[in-house]
Formats: structure tokens, sequence, C-alpha cells
């Protein structure tokens, strides 16, 4: 949640930093084919690891383009480029906040899907409330902690316990799945489902479940490079280092699914 | 001063205040800055009315969901300023009147609340109510008393960060107090409980309103304590903010119209309170 | 701290202090405040009015909140109808709301949040009176002090002398045992004052316990005491009745207090050695080290040297002239400072300018002399 706040914050001051500078430094193509210049990121909380990988692999190997990020809540992000904000890429955790930009028409192209993310069933270490498949949360005393169904981890939860025709009442809907997570590691609830890929980005005090409902209820990643990007060759670039072997390892290595 | 005996009934209001005869005076150095700070102030608030979907308003204000937020924020800020109260202001009292060894660095941790992220200070109470925390599970294996994702989490998370502001108010108004008053009650027989409750506390009436009010105020903007220890769950811990923010990620016209519910709800309350406890003084 | 406040001891009466007798106060207070130490003995009989005179920072004030239990004493005792109140060296306190006081504070310090009844009804329902019997006596003590009319108003609504009656109604009606006025009206204007202190004064007589009045105004501690104490520095340097305080003052301090000019000197005879070489010749006849007191109006001033009747005359420097009532006080210096009253007219006859050079002139019938050496009453004067 702090570093969801945090990184608004941040996005806010890149977008002021980046709308002031972009125009002398960026739209650089030298000989060679190589690009340069700032390129920035908005993407979503849930990539904050690897794409923070993936971007130190991409400067590698563009030396002269410095890539800077803004992690946030997949719809505050597509908010600010709908107010305006100067970024290059988007990458958004749900189709649905994705959908937002293009319809507002500032999308260049066709959004692609990168990645796949599915909902494990997040327990403490040592999983006090003995859960061990869907059906257990349902059961009396286990306390769960979901997503709120306004955000995509929370729309994904509906689904899979619609698919498993589960009911359960959760004793809190959280705001993001890093808030459902960090309940969880605090041992406040015995589970949550949450994305794999967080699972995996949490320290060893969580571990995660699959479960097979889960297939019903996987959530697409779509990045898309914007219309009004500054620099518009390093977006190209970069969503194509994404969508590359190496960038898929890394978010493999994450915990993500390729498309 | 005029003759003792007959002297009338003389309203201390009935006088014009010297104040009052020099509005014609406001010097543009003050007046400049004070017009562009109220600006600043309303003109975010003027955002929010500007884009309030008034066509749909009626039936959005009718959804079940926001009265239920809005009942329950209501409930919650009151009850947190109760107990800010009751604790607050025998702590005020305390740091006022007690001279006890590092009073000064008391006084300090009690403004904690105030620079801590308020989500921070929710992961600081789960270490201690929450089901693992110090007290917490004492509280769970001896009362059977969960706080975490109950309505009473969210009152101990408001409390928490609204109690400075009342403190420092009452604080503030004890400092300014003539201990002498108190003194006086002394020599009348009166000891500490009495000269406090029937002294003392009726002469810091208008500094204890005043630090209500404004801990309510804050107390009814919680969000990150809040949402951090008693999570969110609609009629239980869902309180106004908590609706507007998750409202937020999908639909902005509905945040607003919430938004405008909370700011219209508090903004009555306030002044209704106002001009009751604290009078034009 | 609390000591048994019934304990039937009698304090042994150290060798050399008053006689308690029937003293309703018997105390001596001592209270050390680092650079500053009260050593005030004091005793008062029912009924009896003591006023406490002394300048500013004399100590009035510590004493007053010694006996009233604000500050505790550091030595000495305090034991109040009877009862010890105060004695460091036996570990006795008592706090301030179980002693049997009444104050009345300079700026009377009414509640502001109650009406003028319930001001007065406070004490009696400390002392568990259930409200109806507080606001009763309340009521009556209004009427006493012919307030009965202003019950319901707030003390905001109350004019100063109104308050003061109000305040002092408040400290009787908890029928003290001792009561302390602190400056009772000292922020009265000239005019409420004269009125309001004959009722006090009426008051004061009608009250059987102890009163001790903390001034700094000679006229209040003369019209309202039947005795005064004087202290300096936190020491007695006078104590007596009032005529005799008045009469022979044994201090700078209370000789402007009492508006005379006062010189000590070695008497032979009819001749007083004050100072080397400046003799004054009196009609009192004593030896030995004496004091020597006469009013600035048996002072004489002359453009020249004086001749005939006069024994005593010298030549002295205009320092000041101030309004002194009718007349002028003028401040000289010269072999001895002194002050002396004259009409304006002389005044203007005089031609008054300051650092002029004057006559003066005081009739040996009209000076006084005493012993300077203490007396029982009188606590020593360096």
């Amino acid at each position: 949640m702090t570093t969801r706040r945090l990184a608004l914050f941040a996005a806010l001051l890149t977008v002021a930093l980046t709308g002031c500078g972009g125009g002398e430094t960026t739209d650089a193509r030298p000989p060679g084919g190589a690009v340069t210049g700032d390129v920035t990121v908005l993407a979503a909380a849930s990539l904050t690891e690897s794409f923070t990988r993936i971007g130190e692999d991409f400067e590698a190997a563009n030396p002269g383009v410095r890539v800077t990020f803004s992690f946030a809540g997949s719809s505050a992000l597509a908010n600010q480029i709908n107010q305006g904000a100067p970024a290059d890429v988007f990458a958004s955790a749900s189709p649905a906040n994705m959908t937002t930009v293009i319809d507002a028409g500032n999308g260049d192209g066709n959004p692609r899907v990168f990645v796949r993310n599915q909902l494990v069933i997040a327990v403490p270490d040592g999983n006090p409330g003995g859960v061990n498949g869907l059906a257990d949360l349902a059961q009396p005393g286990v306390k769960v902690a979901l997503c709120a169904e306004q955000v995509p981890c929370g729309a994904a939860a509906a689904r899979a316990l619609d698919a498993a025709g589960t009911k359960l009442t959760p004793v809190t809907l959280e705001q993001d799945v890093k808030a459902a997570l960090s309940k969880v590691r605090l041992g406040e609830v015995d589970t949550a489902l949450v994305y794999r890929s967080d699972v995996r980005a949490a320290d060893d005090d969580v571990d995660g479940i699959e479960f097979p409902e889960s297939a019903g209820a996987v959530n697409d990643y779509p990045i898309v490079v914007l219309r009004n990007a500054p620099n518009q060759p390093a977006a190209l670039a970069f969503v194509e280092h994404v969508l590359s072997g190496p960038g898929q390892a890394v978010l493999a290595a994450a915990g993500f699914q390729a498309p | 001063m005029p003759q003792p005996d007959k002297v009338a009934v003389a309203p201390a209001r009935s006088a014009p205040s010297p104040r009052s005869r020099r509005t014609g005076q406001v010097p543009v150095a003050l007046l400049l800055p004070a017009a562009i700070g109220l600006l600043f102030l309303l003109l975010p608030l003027a955002g929010l009315l500007i884009r309030t979907p008034w066509s749909t308003l009626p039936q959005r204000l009718t959804e079940p969901g926001v009265l239920t937020a809005l009942r329950l924020s209501v409930q919650a800020a009151t009850l947190a300023t109760l107990l800010c109260l009751v604790l607050g202001v025998p702590l005020a009292w305390l740091l006022a009147r007690v001279d006890f060894p590092g009073r000064r660095l008391v006084r300090a941790l009690v403004t904690v609340p105030l620079v801590l992220p308020p989500v921070v200070g929710g992961v600081a109470l789960l270490l201690v109510f929450g089901r693992r925390g110090i007290l917490g599970g004492w509280l769970d294996s001896t009362f059977g008393v969960t706080l975490p994702f109950t309505t009473a989490g969210v009152v101990l998370a408001e409390a928490f960060v609204a109690m400075p502001f009342l403190v420092i108010a009452v604080e503030g108004a004890l400092r300014g107090a003539d201990v002498r008053y108190e003194e006086a009650a002394a020599t009348l027989g009166a000891g500490r409980w009495t000269t406090f409750t029937h002294v003392t506390l009726p002469l810091v009436a208008p500094g204890i309103a005043a630090g209500a009010v404004l801990c309510w105020a804050r107390a009814l903007g919680e969000f990150g304590a809040t949402i951090t220890f008693a999570g969110n769950f609609p009629g239980r811990t869902q309180t106004m903010p908590l609706a507007v923010y998750l409202a937020l990620e999908t639909d902005l016209e509905a945040a607003i119209v919430l938004s405008l519910v909370l700011l219209t709800v508090s903004v009555v309350i306030l002044a209704s309170l106002r001009d009751r406890w604290l009078g034009s003084s | 701290m609390t000591a048994d406040p019934n304990s039937p001891d009698v304090e042994p009466i150290p060798p050399g202090a008053p006689s308690p007798g029937r003293a309703v106060l018997d105390a001596h207070l001592v209270v050390d405040r680092g650079t500053f130490r009260l050593d005030l003995p004091l005793t008062i009989r029912p009924g009896e009015v003591v006023a406490l005179l002394g300048p500013n920072g004399a100590g009035k004030t510590t004493a007053l909140r010694a006996l009233a239990g604000l500050l505790p004493l550091t030595d000495g005792h305090l034991s109040l109808a009877g009862r010890h109140l105060d004695h460091p060296g036996r570990r006795i306190w008592t706090p301030t709301e179980q002693r049997p006081i009444g104050v009345v504070f300079q700026d009377y310090l009414l509640f502001p949040h109650l009406t003028a009844l319930d001001n007065v009804a406070f004490g009696p329902r400390r002392q568990g009176l259930d409200r109806q019997r507080a606001r009763q006596r309340a009521a009556d003590w209004l009427v006493r002090v012919g307030l009965a009319d202003h019950a319901r108003r707030k003390p905001r609504q109350l004019s100063g002398g109104q308050a003061q009656r109000v305040a002092l109604a408040r400290a009787l009606a908890v029928d003290p045992a001792l009561l302390l006025l602190d400056e009772p009206l000292a922020a009265l204007d000239a005019r409420t004052r004269l009125d309001t202190r004959a009722r006090l004064q009426h008051h004061l007589a009608g009250h059987a316990g102890a009163t001790l009045l903390v001034t700094h105004d000679p006229i209040d501690a003369v019209v309202l005491a039947d005795r005064l104490v004087i202290i300096e520095h936190g020491q007695v340097v006078q104590e007596g009745d009032v005529a005799t305080v008045t009469a022979q003052p044994r201090t700078d301090y209370v000789a402007r207090l009492v508006g005379l000019n006062l010189y000590r000197g070695h008497a032979d005879g009819h001749l007083v050695l004050i100072t080397d070489g400046f003799t004054l010749v009196t009609n009192d006849r004593q030896h030995g080290d004496v004091f020597v007191a006469f009013a600035p109006s048996a002072v004489a001033l002359h453009p020249h040297r004086p001749e005939g009747s006069p024994r005593n005359t010298w030549p002295a420097t205009v320092a000041g002239v101030q309004r002194h009532g009718d007349n002028l006080r003028v401040q000289l210096d010269g072999r001895v400072t002194v002050a002396a009253d004259i009409t304006p007219a002389a005044a203007a006859h005089l031609r008054l300018t300051p650092g002029q050079t004057l006559w003066v002139a005081v009739k040996a019938a009209e000076t006084r002399v005493y012993p300077a050496a203490a007396a029982a009453t009188n606590a020593g004067v360096g």
C-alpha cells in the first residue's frame, strides 16, 4: 500500500520532470539502429520486481537509453494517461484498464498480451489455518482476505470462486493484491487469493498453493506504446524486449506465465 | 470603572470590538496571500463540484452501499472521538499539570501519529492488537476479543490517528487556563478530582470542544490506518474514505459522489457544532 | 504525608516565641527558596485581624501561600484551631483542601462558569452539604454582603466591588478558622475602594476566626487591622498595634508607610547625634540609641536662614516635589534627607525649583524620640 502511494507520487514527479525536459533528449536514433534517450514506462504494481530487472537488461543492451518506471495500480495509471501524463509505455495488470486507455484514443497500435498471471492460495508460513484447497476457504473459522472486486485480483478471485461454486465471506476486501498479501504475512488472516507472482516476490514467510479452479480466472497483462510517446523508437524497442526471450525469462522466473 | 452597585448586566459584546472598526485597513500584504490560500483550499472542491454527475446524482445517492458507509463513518468517527476524550483529556491534563521526568519526551511521543504515515500506523496497530500482536493474542485467548476487521478496529484506528489533535488542543487550553482558579478551588475544600471536574473542565471546555471537533474531522476522513488495521468490508469496516478509494478504481463519478456526500455531512455537522460549542468567540 | 490532623499533641513552645495563648493561628513560617528566606513567627487570636505589611518581595505572598497550603514550609510549624497542619520536622502535611481556611484572592478568582450563588455554594458543597442546603447557605451570605439580587449573575456581569463582596462571601461561607485576604482592595478604583473597605471592616468585625490581611496599602491596614506585622526581606521588622507602629516607626520602610521622617541616632538628654556633626534638639529626654521621628507637616522651609524660635535648622537642596493630598511634598537632600509638606501658596512664595537651596526648620516640640533597643513586641532592627 505504501509502495502504491509512493509509486503514485513518483509517477507524478516523473511526469513533471519528463514533461519539462523530454523534448531535447528524445527521439534520437543514431546511426546503427540503436535507440537512445529516456523512456518512461507506467507499469502495474505487480510488475515492480520483474520490470525493474528487465529495465536494467534493456539499458545494458542499449547504451544511451535510460528507463524510468512508475509503478502503481493499473487503474490509477490509466487515469494518469487519460489526464495527459507524458509517458511512452503502459503495461496494465488487466485488460479492463487497458481498454480505458485505448478507448480514450491514447494507445498507438493494438495492445499485446505479454504475460498472464494466475491466482494461488496464499497462506502464512506453516499454514496455521490448515488450508489445502479452495473449498477450505469456506470452512468456518478460516479468515480469508480477498481483493475488492473493483481491482483485477478481486475480479479474478470472484471468477475463480464462481467457477468452483464456492461461497465464502471474507473478513476484508483489500484495495490491492499487495495489501491482501501483507495481511497474510502478518498472520491476520489465514489465507488470501493473490497472484502467483506476488507470492513468488514475497519473502519465505508466505507459501502459495496452486488450485485447479484458477485456470478459469487467468489475468492477461497487456502492454502498449502510447500515442503521445515522447520517445517512440525507444518505447517500441522496450516493448519488443519485454516480448523477447530474455524478457519472458525474467517474467517466468517471477512467477508469470507466458501468454 | 463604574460605580459598584449601579452596573447593570453589561454584555461583553455590546460594544463594537476595535477590530471591526478597522476592516477597511487590511494590508494587501496579508490580504493577497490570504485570498490565494483560500482559493488553494477551495478550488479542488470546486473541481469536484464541476465533475459531479448531477443528472444521475439522486439514484447514485440512494444506492444502498452509500448510506451504509456513511452511517458507519459517522458512527465510527463519533465513537473514536469519545474514546479520544476519555483517554486524551486526562493525558492532556497530565502533560499540562503534572511535572514528571521525561514529560517533554512524552509530549513529543504523543504527536507521533501526526507524522507517522497512517498506513504505517495501521501496521503498527496490527503488530500490537493483531491476531499475532503483543496484546491482540492475549485479548483473543482471554476475552475472545479480536479487533482487526471489526468496527471496533475502525474506531481504534481512527482514534489512534486522531487523538493527537485532541491532546494538543486540550493541553494548550489547560496551559492557557489560570491555575490559580484550581488553587482557589482547593482553598474551598475541593480535592484534585473535584477541582478537575468542577473547575478545570468547565474552564477549558471551549478548548476541549475545539479539540473534539478537530479529532472528529480527522477520524471521519481517516483512510490509511483504517484500511490497514480494520480492512475493508461493506457494512462492517468500509467507511466512506475506503468506499471512495475503491470506487476510484472503476468509476470516477461514483467516487466523486461519495466524496461529496462525505464533505457535505462533515461540513454541516462541523458548522453546527462550531456555532453551538465555540460560539463566535 | 498527611499525618493525624487530630493529634492531641501540643507543640512545645520554643523559647522566645510569642505565647500562643488562646491563639487560633500559631505558626512559625519558614520557607527557603534559594536566595530568599521567609522566617515569620505569627500568632493570631480569635476575632483578631492582623495585617501583614511589607514592600514588594518582602515575602507577604509566600507567607499567605504557606498558610493556605499552596507552598510547603521548609521548617517551623503551622497549627490552626488546635490542628497541626504543616510541620516538616514531624513530617506532618495537610493539603490545602483539608485546611479550615478561606481565601480572598487579589483578583478574586471567582469561577467564571458559575453564578455568584454557585460560587459561594462551592465551599459548603465540598463540606458535604447537599445542593439545596449549600445554596441556602450561599444565599444567606449573599444577603449579608448585600448582593441577594445578584445571585444569578455570572462573575463577568459583576462590577469590581460586587465581585470582591462575592469573593468575601465565598471565603466566609466555609466558616474558616483562618481568613486570608490577599490585597483585597488593590483591584478596585479609589472610589469603590472606600465603600468596599467600609463593608469589609464590618464583615471582619463579625468574623469569629482569625484574619490575616496581606497588603501593601497602609490605609487598608490601619482601617481594617487590630495589629500590624511588618516584614522586609522575609523578616519581621516591626510588630504592634496600629497606634504604636504609626507613631514609632522603626525602619525607613515603615516610616515612609506611615508618612514620617525617621532618623536613628545617639541621644544624650535633649540632644540626638544623627550623623557626624549633625544634631537634632528634641523635647523628649532620652539616653542611648534612639529613633527620632517627625511628620513632614512639621517641617518648615525658608528661603533664608530663619531667625528665632526653631531650634533645628539646616540648609538643604530640593530633590523633588510631588502632590500630596492638597499640599505638596518636597524631598530635600543635605546632611540628612527629609520630606516636608507645604501648601501650594508657600511653594509659590518659595519659587521651588530642583537644586534650589532652602533652609529647613523643625521645632523641637514636633519631634518624637523613642529607644531603638528592641522591645518585646518589636523584632530586631539591624
